[in-house]
């Protein structure tokens, strides 16, 4: 892969096909955990971290295993296994190897085998024949999208809390409100088209 | 009999599970652009939802505890690869234009919230009967957003014309924005009329 090549693909997955915006993956933990600052941070670090991993892991699964035994009908059962099994894994390097890292990220672990995002990207990875790296690359990059979208939409919650609005919108329409305007934002970046 | 139709009501509006408990909020925005996508996500979930309450159901006397979410998401997932090459074979288009959506059911949050909160715990008739339900309360949400969403944003509903030459689509309702806000003004007025009728 060339530089512009990879460019493209950190683009693309951060910016123009943004994971929540524009694909509608991850919405549950989206609007779950974006009520505070914090556990938005935890969140989208420990989804970064899934995502790269199982891209790897999954596209190791897929080209080595899968393919050769012509499985890729199992694809979705194959890939969840996978996916929760390397949660589960992470989870128990975490308290050995980093506690303080476990600490700040444990809650969400175990939340993240049912982010629709990381079996999706695992998904995508295949669907758009990408290489080993690229499918990393674009795990990574799904997962600093997710990020993104999550902070900017924590931090617009907050000043929610302070607004006044019409008493039926309380809770989950008001967020739903706001993520409409933030995506109508994030539609402007269609128009980007990098070579 | 009386049993049944209450549970359907109950997860067809009383405890619908879009729009009260406020989960499988995924594919709800994303397939709901237009009514022939709306009814086929529905009706692929619900075949899944009714399977899968059954066979974990019947399996719950003899699942490790420990190991239950690993034994659930292992039939749904079977249940759905099912129903995905189903799909490619009799109803292509539809398979085309769900596309990622299709396999995604594995990690929607009603099922395996169905499989944990009902069928690990009722019988087999009851939990099939319950995931009937929660189905066609998904189905039904997806219908209303996606019929909205349709007329609004092409000015057809099932393909055809409606609003006449003269209306201008909305685009916007049919992109990812339209999605979000259709979804949060659908739960408001659900809220807006719950909360009347406890008053």
């Amino acid at each position: 892969m060339t530089i512009t090549q990879i460019f493209s693909l950190m683009i693309t997955a951060i910016l123009i096909e943004n994971f929540i915006f524009v694909k509608f993956l991850g919405c549950c933990p989206f609007l779950g955990v974006s009520k505070k600052m914090d556990t938005a941070i935890g969140m989208s670090l420990a989804v970064i971290f899934v995502m790269t991993l199982a891209s790897i892991v999954t596209w190791i699964i897929n080209t080595y295993v899968l393919v050769p035994l012509q499985l890729e009908y199992m694809q979705t059962v194959a890939f969840i296994l996978v996916i929760a099994t390397l949660v589960q894994f992470v989870e128990m390097v975490l308290i050995k190897v980093m506690p303080a890292l476990y600490q700040a990220l444990g809650i969400y672990l175990p939340l993240i085998t049912t982010n629709c995002a990381v079996l999706g990207v695992a998904i995508l990875n295949i669907n758009k024949g990408l290489n080993l790296f690229g499918s990393a690359l674009y795990g990574f990059s799904g997962g600093v999208g997710f990020m993104l979208a999550i902070l900017l939409f924590a931090s617009v919650r907050e000043r929610i809390e302070f607004c006044d609005y019409p008493k039926c919108f309380d809770g989950f329409p008001i967020a739903l409100i706001t993520a409409a305007l933030l995506s109508l934002a994030f539609m402007g970046f269609q128009g980007l088209k990098i070579w | 009999m009386n049993s049944f139709i209450k549970q359907l009501k109950n997860g067809i509006i009383t405890e619908n599970p879009n729009l009260v408990q406020l989960i499988g909020m995924c594919p709800t925005m994303a397939v709901s652009t237009s009514l022939v996508n709306g009814i086929g996500m529905g009706i692929a979930a619900t075949a899944v939802l009714i399977c899968s309450n059954a066979v974990i159901s019947l399996l719950r006397s003899i699942t490790p505890n420990k190991i239950r979410i690993a034994v659930y998401i292992v039939v749904i997932a079977g249940f759905v690869t099912m129903v995905d090459l189903l799909m490619q074979a009799y109803t292509p288009t539809l398979s085309k234009s769900l596309g990622l959506f299709i396999p995604l059911i594995v990690v929607n949050c009603i099922i395996l919230a169905r499989a944990e909160a009902y069928a690990s715990k009722n019988d087999v008739l009851h939990s099939a009967i319950d995931g009937l339900a929660m189905g066609l309360g998904f189905t039904f949400t997806l219908c209303i957003l996606s019929t909205v969403r349709e007329i609004l944003g092409n000015g057809t509903i099932l393909g055809f014309h409606i609003l006449g030459r003269a209306y201008q689509p909305a685009l916007i309702m049919i992109l990812p924005t339209g999605g979000f806000l259709t979804l949060g003004i659908v739960i408001a007025v659900m809220q807006k009329l719950t909360s009347k009728k406890g008053a």
